[in-house]
């Protein structure tokens, strides 16, 4: 018996729109099996994994906020994908977005006039964004594997906040722990109440993103040059686009956003700035952009299901006593069966008997 | 004060070196594994957990080789026969890895840990200086140099080996042949699973007895970096993995050596150097290429 | 039977032409074993379907021992298919196999080869990383050292002509001699049958006519070979026998000395194609000139361009004749734009010089370029034939994007003219490029570019795996472009191709230029020695 891949003439329509449905449900079914391993009852586990966090306000709440700089970095990651630019370090330009965005309200606290806000947000983006150009460089110059490079500054970026919070930056009057000073009103985001809700502004931004990413991607030249690129970057070169232009570009691009979501966390969910700011927002982003199919909608949907699965760690760890961190795995099967799903799009699957016609025996 | 200093070089560059031997020699027939981390830290947990369970490092070790192997299977099965992307298919794996082992690590935190013997002959072990570098080290340090003499053997004059080599350089030549291509990765990408898995049962069973969430920190990433920079020969993978080895014992030997440098800082140290090492040798573009396994990374699907 | 070709016992008097471009047979002295009686091979009601393409629906085969039988047929007629089956590679979906007179099924390559069918790529299978020794292992039996088998190798390929160093890295050799090693490869396991598929599409004419004397004297020992060939000039010359396949089938039998050019061609198309007209050709302004161009090559493997100078003028074709490797690909893209040039004036289009401009300022000049390679660099494989137009007309003024955002409304409109003028066969009205066969693509590739009336068109290998009505449209298409003030520069290996539609010709050799000579003045002979360097003589004694 031996699975047989038959090449589709045109890439299936249907498989693009089920293949992300198709890999959820696996992940619900293998949820129910890890639960059931654990000698829980598989639905009850299934059902306060996967349900049970959007059926109240406040988990509504949560979801958005969770979801909200999963989005925003996603949307970055999706165009350095789609352009066949692999940058895995969106978490080091999370954390050097945050520490630059955090320059002003730590080095000036009593500075806190209305120009404080947007100055943040753009040196937080900033932050983000040459960080990602030093992998990028290194790839338009060098050619140096962009994935290896991005992934080694992300420990360099969390070693050096941490020797921030404890060093230099650490607030005197922070009783010796490795924090900074609390954040002025000037530099924080503020709750709004929305329909029951305490939304801030950053989740408006992350729509308007979303909004703004998929005009860009169908209806833009710029669009269609990431596709191209990505796709074949012979032809690329051919409709004269410039890889080494869309390299730099697509990453400062998402090193920007990652910047701008991490510095929006902080700004409103910490309020300062401590050694751990991100529960892997950076990582796990890369999942939302393949769950969403490397598409702006689709990534909006992704993120509000991975948020869900955070939602659903803490809850089944609160009830059922089951580690929280089932969430991280779920998470990662996610991404496996995605990728596993995807070759429907391309390919047809017959399990034929048999060898294969070109298996020999050795000479 | 230099025996210690290079005793400690050993025991960090052992992981390195395993792990690095087996991707090299995924990489040579065609298969390029982001998932190295990921394989390494099951190796870790699974290799701590078999120790402390049934009370025998060896156990252990044995037990975080067939857990790496395991993993790889994975990544076998969702790249090779699903030709799935290879570079999106490894982090997967290594996001997989790390969230797996962090799970069914979480009840070994804080608890001590086996470590696995040394070896001791007496007379040999005695002797001042080469005695404890030479004959006292634990059986993984003797196992990674004999692994790099066997790879290089097979790899250069066993017919197995010229195969492998076929398949990473022309996988439609190879199949036109007649050589199952998707066999040889197969078996390829298991024996990268099995060193990483020994490699990450290292740490947690001979260089720090204990179990920490995400203890392999990187060194699954690095190892994927030496063995571009050993341009896929073992030797050079041993070469490369003493190196880093130095550099990420400096942070601890700093304060003795008199470096006034924050720890952070050192810390950072292997990671810039495996940018700078990535550096170097991409920027050399005429050996990279030469060197570079053709079909590394391509997917194949045999066109009937 | 032992295993290095030693049984061939060649006399005195082989002369072992290797490169000197010989073409006078020489004696040979042999003993040929005495065949069984009967046919070699005798393959009956062969079938093989994918999915639901037939690809050989009950075909037949026979070969006698000692014949040189060419199969031929259109791309997609299924003679790969039935090759493949043949060498093992693939197993019929019915019908049978009698080797010998004994039936036999042929489970993989190995098996192939131990039986004695040996087969020679087109694209040769090949590992550029290996010697030529490892190469030759991986063919060959388990059990013999490498030692041994570069001896053997040495030995044997001396022996037939084609001398080989056995320690060489394959990527360092040039395409004729790679090709050499496809055939040792063969020989050394004394093959009974040996497959060529397409052998002389890298080689320069005398290298061919060396082939030529090669693959005689072997038939003259008794072993039998299969020559699939689309230039019917060889196959009239060379093969004692053709089949002709068509869509699947067998379609008929032919003495190949017998039949005319012409009329194997009907065999193989089935109707008659329109026959390519073209005029006298009144040159006016050089439209396209090539000054002293110089480029380095990129790489290790790439080859550098030296000194080329060329001039396109408006009313005529230029092809540039060469073999594959010579530097076709980096003058292409030196002249698209892909490379720039080292001085502005080393490249000019309508006396404007662009050598240091991109490929987008020089398509808004009027200038077109269609690559060897349509899928994946003239188009994109998995992109609607739409976005493909997008891709090479949107920064010329066809309206394809305003204020950055694309059009693509006007995009299907090119695409539907494009389809009706250039007859582009596709099945929905906007398919994936890599729906499309071969020569549809093509049509459509090149009359995406044909479509703008460029005034200098440039293109890569016109009808390189194009069936023949469409290498006829495109071709064509190319003359009236041309005869309406273009001027029209072709790259290609395929020397018919050249004298069909060029007015003027010149050779490409290791990166030189052949200055351009009416093609009234060219022959085949003179092409070739200026394909070899054109440093050597003809016949030495």
């Amino acid at each position: 018996m031996r699975i047989e891949l038959v090449k589709r003439p045109e890439m299936s329509r249907k498989m693009m729109l089920l293949s992300p449905l198709i890999a959820v449900g696996l992940t619900v079914v293998a949820a129910a099996i890890v639960f059931a391993l654990q000698g829980k009852n598989p639905l009850t586990g299934v059902y306060l994994f996967f349900l049970d966090p959007v059926t109240s306000l406040w988990g509504l709440e949560q979801l958005v906020t969770k979801a909200t700089p999963l989005v925003l970095i996603a949307l970055g990651l999706s165009f350095c994908y789609l352009s066949n630019n692999w940058n895995i370090g969106a978490e080091g330009q999370l954390t050097m977005g945050a520490i630059a965005g955090s320059i002003l309200p730590v080095l000036a606290p009593d500075f806190d006039a209305f120009v404080v806000f947007p100055l943040v947000l753009i040196m937080a983006a900033a932050g983000g964004a040459l960080y990602a150009l030093i992998p990028a460089g290194l790839k338009v110059r060098f050619g140096t594997s962009e994935i290896l490079t991005s992934l080694m500054l992300v420990y360099c970026s969390t070693l050096f906040l941490d020797w921030l919070v404890r060093g230099p930056w650490r607030s005197p009057t922070g009783y010796n722990f490795p924090i900074t000073v609390d954040f002025n009103s000037a530099a924080v985001l503020n709750d709004y109440a929305i329909g029951g809700m305490y939304l801030n502004g950053s989740a408006l931004a992350a729509l308007i993103a979303v909004a703004v990413f998929a005009v860009l991607l169908r209806m833009t030249l710029k669009g269609f040059e990431i596709r191209v690129i990505g796709l074949s970057p012979r032809a690329g070169a051919f409709a004269g686009f410039s890889a080494r232009r869309m390299t730099l570009f697509t990453f400062a691009l998402s090193g920007a956003l990652a910047g701008l979501a991490g510095m929006m966390v902080v700004m409103s969910e910490i309020e300062k700035l401590q050694p751990v700011i991100s529960p892997g927002y950076g990582f796990t982003a890369i999942i939302v952009a393949f769950l969403g199919r490397l598409n702006p909608v689709g990534i909006l949907i992704a993120g509000l299901v991975i948020a869900v699965s955070y939602l659903g760690g803490e809850a089944i760890q609160t009830s059922m006593q089951v580690s929280s961190k089932v969430a991280t795995v779920l998470q990662g099967m996610l991404l496996f069966f995605v990728l596993a799903c995807d070759t429907l799009i391309l390919y047809r699957v017959r399990l034929v008997p048999g060898r294969s016609s070109g298996e020999a025996a050795r000479a | 004060m230099l025996e210690a200093i290079i005793l400690t070089v050993i025991t960090a560059a052992t992981p390195l070196l395993l792990a690095a031997t087996g991707e090299l020699v995924a990489e040579r027939s065609g298969v390029l594994n982001l998932g190295v981390e990921g394989m390494m830290v099951m190796g870790a947990v699974a290799g701590f957990a078999g120790a402390i369970t049934t009370g025998s490092p060896l156990f252990g070790i044995l037990l975080g080789l067939v857990a790496g192997l395991a993993t790889s299977l994975v990544f076998a099965f969702v790249t090779l026969t699903l030709v799935a992307n290879q570079v999106a298919s490894g982090l997967a794996l290594t996001l997989f890895g790390l969230g797996l082992s962090g799970l069914i690590g979480e009840s070994y935190v804080g608890q001590p840990g086996l470590k696995l013997p040394s070896l001791s002959i007496p007379g040999l072990t005695d002797l001042p200086f080469v005695g404890r570098i030479l004959f006292g080290q634990d059986l993984l340090v003797y196992v990674s140099f004999a692994l790099v003499a066997a790879v290089t053997w097979f790899l250069f004059r066993t017919r197995g080996g010229l195969v492998l080599r076929a398949v990473g350089d022309n996988h439609a030549s190879a199949h036109a042949l007649g050589y199952s291509v998707v066999k040889v990765r197969y078996l390829a990408v298991m024996f990268g699973g099995a060193c990483a898995g020994l490699g990450g049962a290292y740490l947690s069973v001979a260089y720090t007895p204990l179990w920490v969430e995400n203890m392999t920190a990187g060194r699954g990433w690095v190892a994927l970096a030496l063995v571009v920079f050993a341009s896929w020969l073992p030797w050079r993978a041993a070469v490369g993995a003493y190196l880093f080895g130095a550099v990420t014992v400096l942070q601890f030997h700093a304060q003795a050596l008199g470096i006034g440098v924050p720890s952070q800082f050192l810390a950072m140290l292997p990671y810039l150097a495996t940018i700078v090492v990535l550096v170097a040798i991409s920027g050399n573009r005429r050996t990279t290429r030469f060197n570079t396994p053709a079909c590394l990374g391509v997917p194949f699907v045999p066109d009937r | 039977m032992n295993g290095d070709g030693a049984r061939r016992h060649g006399g005195a008097g082989i002369s072992g032409g290797g490169d000197r471009g010989m073409t006078d047979t020489t004696t040979i002295e042999t003993t040929t074993r005495p065949a069984p009686p009967g046919p070699l091979l005798a393959a009956r009601h062969i079938v093989k379907t994918f999915g639901d393409n037939v690809a050989n629906d009950d075909v037949g085969l026979t070969l006698q021992p000692g014949e040189i039988h060419a199969l031929l047929g259109e791309n997609g007629a299924g003679k790969s298919t039935l090759v493949k089956i043949l060498y093992g590679a693939l197993q019929p979906d019915s019908g049978e196999i009698v080797w010998k007179g004994r039936p036999v099924t042929i489970e993989s390559p190995a098996a192939a080869r131990k039986l004695g069918i040996g087969m020679v790529f087109q694209h040769f299978s090949l590992f550029d990383a290996l010697t030529v020794a490892e190469n030759i292992a991986l063919a060959s039996p388990k059990g013999r050292s490498i030692a041994e088998l570069s001896e053997a190798i040495e030995r044997v390929s001396a022996e037939y002509g084609l001398p080989l160093k056995a320690g060489d890295r394959v990527a360092d050799l040039p395409v004729g001699i790679r090709q050499r090693v496809e055939i040792v490869r063969c020989l050394l396991q004394s093959p009974d049958l040996i497959i060529m598929d397409e052998p002389t599409s890298v080689l320069t004419p005398q290298e061919a006519d060396q082939l030529f004397v090669t693959l005689r004297r072997l038939a003259s020992e008794g072993c039998a070979i299969l020559y699939i060939s689309h230039r019917l000039e060889e196959v009239r010359a060379l093969c004692h026998k053709a089949t002709i396949m068509r869509r699947g089938r067998m379609v008929g039998a032919a003495d190949p000395a017998v039949e005319s050019v012409a009329s194997l061609a009907r065999m193989m198309v089935g109707t008659e194609i329109a026959e390519v007209k073209r005029s006298a050709a009144s040159r006016g302004n050089p439209r396209l000139a090539l000054v002293g161009l110089d480029l380095p090559a990129a790489d290790h493997f790439g080859v550098s361009l030296k000194a080329i100078d060329l001039e396109v003028c408006a009313g005529e074709i230029v092809a540039i004749a060469g073999i594959a490797g010579n530097g076709q690909g980096e003058l292409f893209d030196a002249i698209s734009g892909e490379l720039r040039a080292g001085l502005d004036g080393a490249v000019v289009i309508d006396c404007t010089p662009v050598g240091y401009r991109g490929v987008n300022e020089r398509r808004r000049l009027g200038a077109a370029f269609v690559p060897e390679e349509r899928l994946g660099h003239g188009a994109v494989p998995g992109m609607p034939l739409s976005d493909n137009v997008v891709l090479t007309r949107h920064a010329t003024k066809d309206g394809l994007v305003r204020h950055g955002l694309t059009k693509f409304a006007r995009a299907a409109e090119i695409v539907t003219f494009i389809t009706e003028r250039f007859d582009v066969r596709k099945g929905v009205p906007d398919p994936e490029a890599r729906a499309l066969s071969g020569g549809n693509l093509q049509k459509f590739v090149v009359g995406r570019e044909v479509d703008r009336v460029p005034s200098v068109l440039v293109v890569s290998q016109p009808t390189w795996g194009v069936d023949a009505g469409a290498a006829a449209v495109i071709r064509q298409s190319l003359i009236d472009l041309a005869r309406a003030g273009s001027a029209v520069l072709v790259i290609s290996q395929d020397l018919d191709e050249i004298f069909e539609v060029a007015d003027r010709i010149a050779v490409i050799s290791r990166g030189h230029l052949s200055p351009a000579t009416p093609a009234a003045e060219m022959t085949r002979e003179t092409i070739g020695l200026l394909m070899a360097g054109g440093a050597e003589k003809r016949g030495a004694a």
